[in-house]
């Protein structure tokens, strides 16, 4: 296994937001919570990054074969950090999608059965 | 100047073209020698695999399509072929390059402590194995000229599922079986094989004809030989265009006796093309394939990837899976005995999975675990007496009960038989299966003790001789009385010939491979059960 790759380094023009979220589903971030997380990083322009620890490494969010290397487990904290234009907005969308276990916005905050 | 070799026929059919050695080194993929052009072969076969599945989301249940999606969404990324791209620009060839870069990535996986990240390198398998099947195929899609004739000592399946056949063409192989994989793919695809031909493959040179229904290759015909040929393809072409409009009508008797048609399979690759609709299910899973085409025994997850998804297939219709059916003329090294006498009369099919339980324990969890996704049923091969039937539902039985414990999903499918040595098929009142499936090929080689494949008793071999026919009533009928299925999935089963005189012995399910359902339902259409052309003498 390769570690995450050193991503880019983050444009310095924006200003950068963190956020911190505990993974509470019981599976973590398995298969389907991955591709919904990245799913939902593709749709901000944002720059977006995910870590173990506020000192990284940092991994780009947007990609499901980086999140999948994570093999975050239930239980860890994950921090995210997001540059550019829509940062706070995307911070914030990701946050809640981890904090209701990965379910859809409009679903009961049951955990979803897993492959 | 015309020259003709006597093989045997595989699988019918008559083709005219050029000859085409496919000889060991033009098998694998030939690098182009190119970093830019190999970088291309990969990016082809990326979004060549992106289109298959894709495809296969749109034809898949919502369960099945979010685990499809998950190997979409890393297919897209193009974080996994990074490195693979990489090895290029350094002057790796792209299938290398590929595997390695995956095998790196599924060994991630496979460290994982968590069993979920585990169980998904069986995704990641299923990736690699998809693109790399893409980057061989187009290789030798374009080493192959459309409808020629394939002339090899011998063919391993997925050579024969790499090369393009939708124009026609046909395979010659000089050594070979009429019961091999390859054969049998021949039947399934509809492709004309002769096999057995006992030549030098240097002298098949130029065009040729070949009529695989007499089991004859005529190399550079004279116009006696290209005019019969130019009359059987016409008659041939009328009954291509009946028969496949006929594969997608129901199978009934001219009396109003609906049959049941189902599909005997031998790779799951085959039913990429194919419409569901045209069959009441799956008759035969051959699951032989899996244990031959990789290194080593297939896992717990590969086997259940490959079932789920033909379940899946199905939607719902009966997929009768048989449990692994080596032995005999499928050896598989380091599992098969070596040096046994005479392998048909020793440890094969059932014989061999109960004699190495950890194997068969293996596929019966993968297929309790598929059952979960689609009407899948289990399938014993070369069943003798009761007891070994009871040993494997007793196996079945127990480790359903350990992933049901483990909190995985899983049941008991239903459990049958194959009726294919005597001694099953004398005594099937005997046996507490849930189902029967007459294996009317090994059945008659054992009834009649006369080999397919030994072309001097071959015709001692037939499977509609009286004797057999007389077995196949005795087991329909103890099939009746005990109310299960019975069906016959041997190559008797899709043979417009004998179709009449199975109907006759009481048979209403026949399991055949894809190419012959059309000429099949043609064949039952035209028998009427209410005065059977030729009754079969049952003395009572």
């Amino acid at each position: 296994m390769t570690p995450p790759a050193p991503s880019d380094p983050v444009p310095k023009t924006n200003a950068m937001h963190t956020g911190s979220v505990l993974l509470t589903n019981d599976v973590g971030l398995h298969a389907r919570p991955s591709v919904k997380l990245t799913q939902l990083a593709k749709r901000f322009s944002a720059h977006i990054e995910f870590a173990r620890a506020t000192t990284g490494p940092w991994a780009d969010a947007k990609s499901p074969v980086k999140v999948m290397r994570f093999k975050a487990a239930k239980g860890e904290t994950l921090h995210f950090r997001a540059s550019g234009a829509d940062a706070t907005e995307a911070l914030a969308a990701i946050v809640a999608l981890v904090e209701r276990g990965f379910t859809a916005e409009d679903e009961e905050s049951a955990q979803p059965p897993q492959a | 100047m015309e020259k003709r070799y006597a093989g045997r026929p595989a699988a019918p059919g008559i083709a005219l073209g050029a000859l085409f050695p496919l000889t060991i080194g033009t098998c694998a993929r030939v690098p182009s020698g190119s970093a830019e052009s190999e970088a291309d072969a990969l990016r082809s076969a990326l979004n060549a695999a992106l289109v298959d599945l894709q495809g296969l989301i749109a034809r898949s249940t919502e369960d099945a399509a979010a685990i499809l999606e998950f190997q979409v969404a890393l297919l897209e990324d193009d974080v996994l072929a990074e490195p693979a791209f990489s090895a290029i620009a350094a002057g790796s060839v792209a299938d290398h390059a590929w595997l390695r870069a995956m095998h790196e990535e599924i060994a991630g996986y496979e460290a994982s402590d968590d069993e979920y990240f585990r169980a998904r390198a069986a995704d990641l398998y299923d990736i690699c194995d998809r693109v790399l099947a893409h980057l061989t195929e187009s290789a030798i899609e374009a080493s192959v000229p459309p409808g020629a004739i394939v002339t090899a000592q011998d063919l391993a399946p997925s050579r024969f599922l790499a090369i393009d056949w939708s124009r026609g063409g046909a395979l010659a192989l000089t050594a070979g079986s009429t019961t091999s994989h390859v054969a049998m793919l021949a039947r399934s695809r509809g492709i004309p094989a002769v096999v057995g031909l006992g030549v030098d493959l240097s002298e098949l040179a130029g065009e040729a004809l070949v009529d695989a229904h007499r089991g004859v290759l005529i190399v550079n015909p004279g116009p006696a030989a290209r005019a019969q040929f130019e009359r059987d393809a016409k008659t041939a072409a009328t009954a291509r265009t009946l028969s496949s409009a006929a594969a997608l009508q129901p199978a009934v008797t001219a009396d109003g006796t609906p049959i049941k048609i189902m599909l005997n399979i031998a790779d799951p690759r085959e039913l990429a093309d194919l419409d569901s609709a045209i069959c009441d299910g799956i008759g035969l899973v051959r699951t032989e394939f899996l244990f031959h085409d990789r290194h080593g025994l297939p896992d717990e997850e590969q086997q259940y990837s490959i079932y789920r998804r033909m379940a899946e297939w199905s939607q719902g219709r009966p997929v009768v899976i048989r449990t692994l059916d080596a032995g005999g003329d499928k050896p598989i090294p380091g599992l098969t005995p070596a040096g046994e006498s005479n392998p048909f009369l020793g440890v094969r099919g059932l014989r061999l999975s109960l004699a190495h339980p950890d194997v068969f324990r293996m596929q019966l969890r993968a297929l309790a675990r598929a059952a979960m996704h689609g009407n899948v049923k289990i399938m014993l091969p070369m069943v003798t007496r009761p007891h070994e039937l009871a040993m494997a539902r007793g196996m079945l039985d127990a480790e359903v009960a350990a992933l049901t414990a483990a909190g995985i999903p899983a049941r008991c499918a239903s459990l049958g038989i194959m009726i294919e040595v005597p001694a099953a098929a004398i005594a099937a009142d005997q046996f507490d299966a849930e189902f029967f499936s007459i294996g009317s090929n090994d059945l008659t080689q054992y009834v009649a003790a006369a080999g397919r494949d030994i072309g001097a008793v071959a015709d001692l071999a037939d499977p509609a001789q009286p004797a057999m026919l007389r077995l196949y009533r005795w087991v329909a009928e103890a099939a009746r009385a005990q109310h299960i299925e019975v069906s016959l999935c041997g190559d008797a089963g899709g043979d417009p010939r004998v179709i009449p005189l199975l109907l006759a012995t009481g048979l209403r399910t026949l399991s055949m491979a894809p190419a012959l359902v059309g000429g099949a339902k043609l064949a039952v259409a035209a028998v009427d059960l209410r005065s059977p052309a030729e009754p079969e003498p049952w003395p009572r």
